[in-house]
């Protein structure tokens, strides 16, 4: 245990008193990273719980890496596929150049060239996340005094999973400095905010930088290479159109199709769901809400349908594996912070973030894309449906005791 | 009929009067603490503006607009220069009028609205209400059902804010940006998650 020796060694340079007292919340995330926190509640009441916040974050933490590894390869994938189209010439940039160095081909039908190239996105793009949003992260901590937890790693790494590859690294940082800073730090940090950081910097860039985020041209990082999303292709000519694409129910279920990085493959968002389920760690009730507002808004707007509009036709099992719906439903709508906190109103809140998303793709021509945006939109009012909740309730309990 | 659907959605959501256009942010800002109260002034500003707004289109029609008062035999007379001091007159009568009513004949409601009703003679929502009224060349049944929705509109914003404003008692706010400060930028974040609807149109 030479690791806790020299924890235990140090520790007193940082406590109260100590050479490095202001320093002490960077101890503190280092040591509680590595080993489980020591302190416990002193004072009653006790409650017994097997999960604490470490845990949790943890667990999330776990539950993106169906989703990190399959967005590696399909970025990888759609890259090498489009320079393989494209042929060799459009082959350039400093991320090209370091494959060759490592004598790693472009092959599409190689696992492992499809992976690396993913890497080489993923990476840089994830790093700059936890570097600047770190940097800011510990500049609040040290300042105020609060502990650097884990729930940083959570935002930062839903965060880059929610950028597009080809998103320019400076906006990376300025999009987590806004996430973080404004999103949760003003607010006191984990726990305190009221919207999630990470949707919070997505939804700055989304709208600072529209000519990069907007959601309608495709993301492939090929130069020259030009495509819409799904999303775009089933706003301007009705979801059968994607079939022309060679986008099937199944290749976007998969995620063998272009988006955002971690958010093509419904499949890789529904095993982290079902982990973060079975762990409890997400409550089923917003899933079941958010659902069921899709399913029957959808077929409501099925119904109605539209001679100009041909989003009104599309089915709810279309709109749920394209664009961000699975993911934004698997790590964003189940974020126990930012949602409603009463049993009842879970179910409403996943329902009108549910609703919100099919509206926003299918009546709002400015963006494809809705699911952030419906969070955003559900956050905003998921105290007020608390209140709402927790007043019927008061109303009702009253009318037993007259 | 579907006109006037599409105008009560766009004014309730599209071109919300808090969020989008920032209008009325005194009261937005200062009654925001608690849920309850800030029903209260939401329905206030909802039955103002649904009375004010039309009130305002008649004037407008039949009193200022350039040859409005033909019926009275002047038909070149244009005295659209009086407009602003003329809604605001009638924003503020209208108020009192109401105030006065409500005080005979509705006390629980009175009591209910208590110090809002005068206080939102001067909000910048309703007066912006009439004057995009008038912009926008409403007839009345459009105004009718601008001036509800746009209540409406608002009173969703004010409502929605005082629901964060209260889950935001537990967060812990650096000192410089305590009360008025955060509430800013929570309006901000506010008004970013309403642009999901900037765009939509019907």
């Amino acid at each position: 245990m030479g690791l806790r020796n020299f924890f235990d060694r140090i520790e007193p340079n940082f406590t109260k008193g100590g050479k490095y007292e202001k320093l002490f919340p960077i101890y503190e995330m280092v040591e509680s990273f590595i080993y489980t926190p020591k302190t416990v509640t002193t004072v009653a009441p006790h409650a017994r719980s097997y999960v604490d916040m470490k845990r949790i974050m943890t667990y999330v933490v776990i539950a993106t890496i169906p989703c990190i590894l399959w967005g590696m390869w399909n970025t990888g994938y759609q890259a090498n596929s489009a320079i393989a189209a494209l042929g060799p010439e459009s082959a350039t940039g400093w991320r090209i150049a370091i494959l060759q160095v490592f004598g790693i081909s472009l092959n599409p039908d190689s696992i492992f060239a499809n992976v690396m190239h993913g890497l080489m996105y993923f990476l840089p793009i994830y790093v700059v996340t936890l570097v600047a949003g770190g940097i800011f992260e510990v500049i609040f901590a040290t300042v105020r005094g609060h502990e650097v937890n884990e729930g940083f790693l959570v935002t930062s790494m839903l965060y880059a999973l929610i950028m597009p590859a080809t998103t320019p690294l400076w906006q990376v940082a300025l999009g987590i400095i806004f996430g973080v800073v404004i999103g949760k730090e003003v607010f006191g940090g984990t726990g305190k905010n009221f919207l999630n950081p990470a949707l919070v910097g997505r939804a700055f860039l989304y709208f600072a930088y529209p000519a990069q985020m907007s959601g309608d041209a495709v993301w492939t990082p090929v130069d020259g290479f030009s495509g819409a999303t799904a999303l775009a292709v089933s706003a301007a000519e009705g979801y059968q159109a994607l079939a022309a694409d060679g986008i099937t129910w199944w290749s976007a279920f998969y995620g063998t199709i272009q988006g955002s990085i971690g958010e093509t493959s419904t499949l890789a968002c529904i095993i982290g769901l079902a982990f973060l389920l079975i762990t409890k760690i997400a409550n089923y009730r917003l899933i079941v809400g958010c659902l069921a507002g899709t399913i029957a808004f959808t077929w409501l707007l099925n119904l109605i349908g539209s001679e100009t509009n041909p989003m009104f036709a599309m089915p709810w099992y279309w709109h749920v594996v394209l664009g961000g719906y699975a993911f934004g439903l698997a790590f964003m709508v189940t974020e126990p912070v930012s949602a409603s906190h009463t049993n009842v109103g879970r179910y409403v809140y996943g329902a009108l973030i549910g609703v919100m998303v099919v509206l926003i793709r299918v009546i709002n021509p400015a963006f494809p894309e809705g699911m952030m945006l419906a969070i955003l939109f559900g956050n905003v009012f998921a105290p007020l449906i608390d209140y709402f909740v927790v007043q019927a309730n008061i109303k009702r309990r009253a009318r037993r005791h007259v | 009929m579907e006109g006037l659907i599409s105008l009560a959605v766009k004014a309730v959501f599209i071109e919300n009067l808090a969020l989008s256009f920032f209008l009325g942010m005194c009261t937005f800002i200062a009654v925001s603490k608690k849920i309850s109260t800030a029903i209260g002034l939401g329905i206030s500003v909802m039955v103002v503006q649904a009375i004010t707004v039309p009130a305002n289109n008649l004037l407008l029609s039949f009193l200022l607009k350039p040859g409005a008062l033909a019926w009275a035999g002047f038909p070149d007379v244009d005295l659209t220069f009086l407009g602003l001091i003329s809604y605001i007159g009638v924003i503020a009568a209208m108020v009192q009028i109401l105030e006065m009513i409500l005080d005979k004949y509705f006390p629980p409601l009175y009591n209910a609205l208590g110090i809002f009703l005068p206080l939102i003679t001067v909000n910048c929502a309703i007066l912006g209400g009439s004057l995009f009224m008038v912009e926008r060349d409403y007839n009345f049944a459009e105004a009718t059902t601008y001036g509800i929705s746009s209540g409406f509109g608002w009173a969703l914003a004010i409502t929605a804010m005082a629901g964060v404003r209260e889950k935001l008692k537990y967060s812990d706010v650096p000192d410089g940006l305590q009360g008025l400060g955060i509430t800013f930028i929570t309006a901000g974040l506010m008004a970013m998650a309403f642009m999901s609807f900037s765009g939509v149109k019907l």
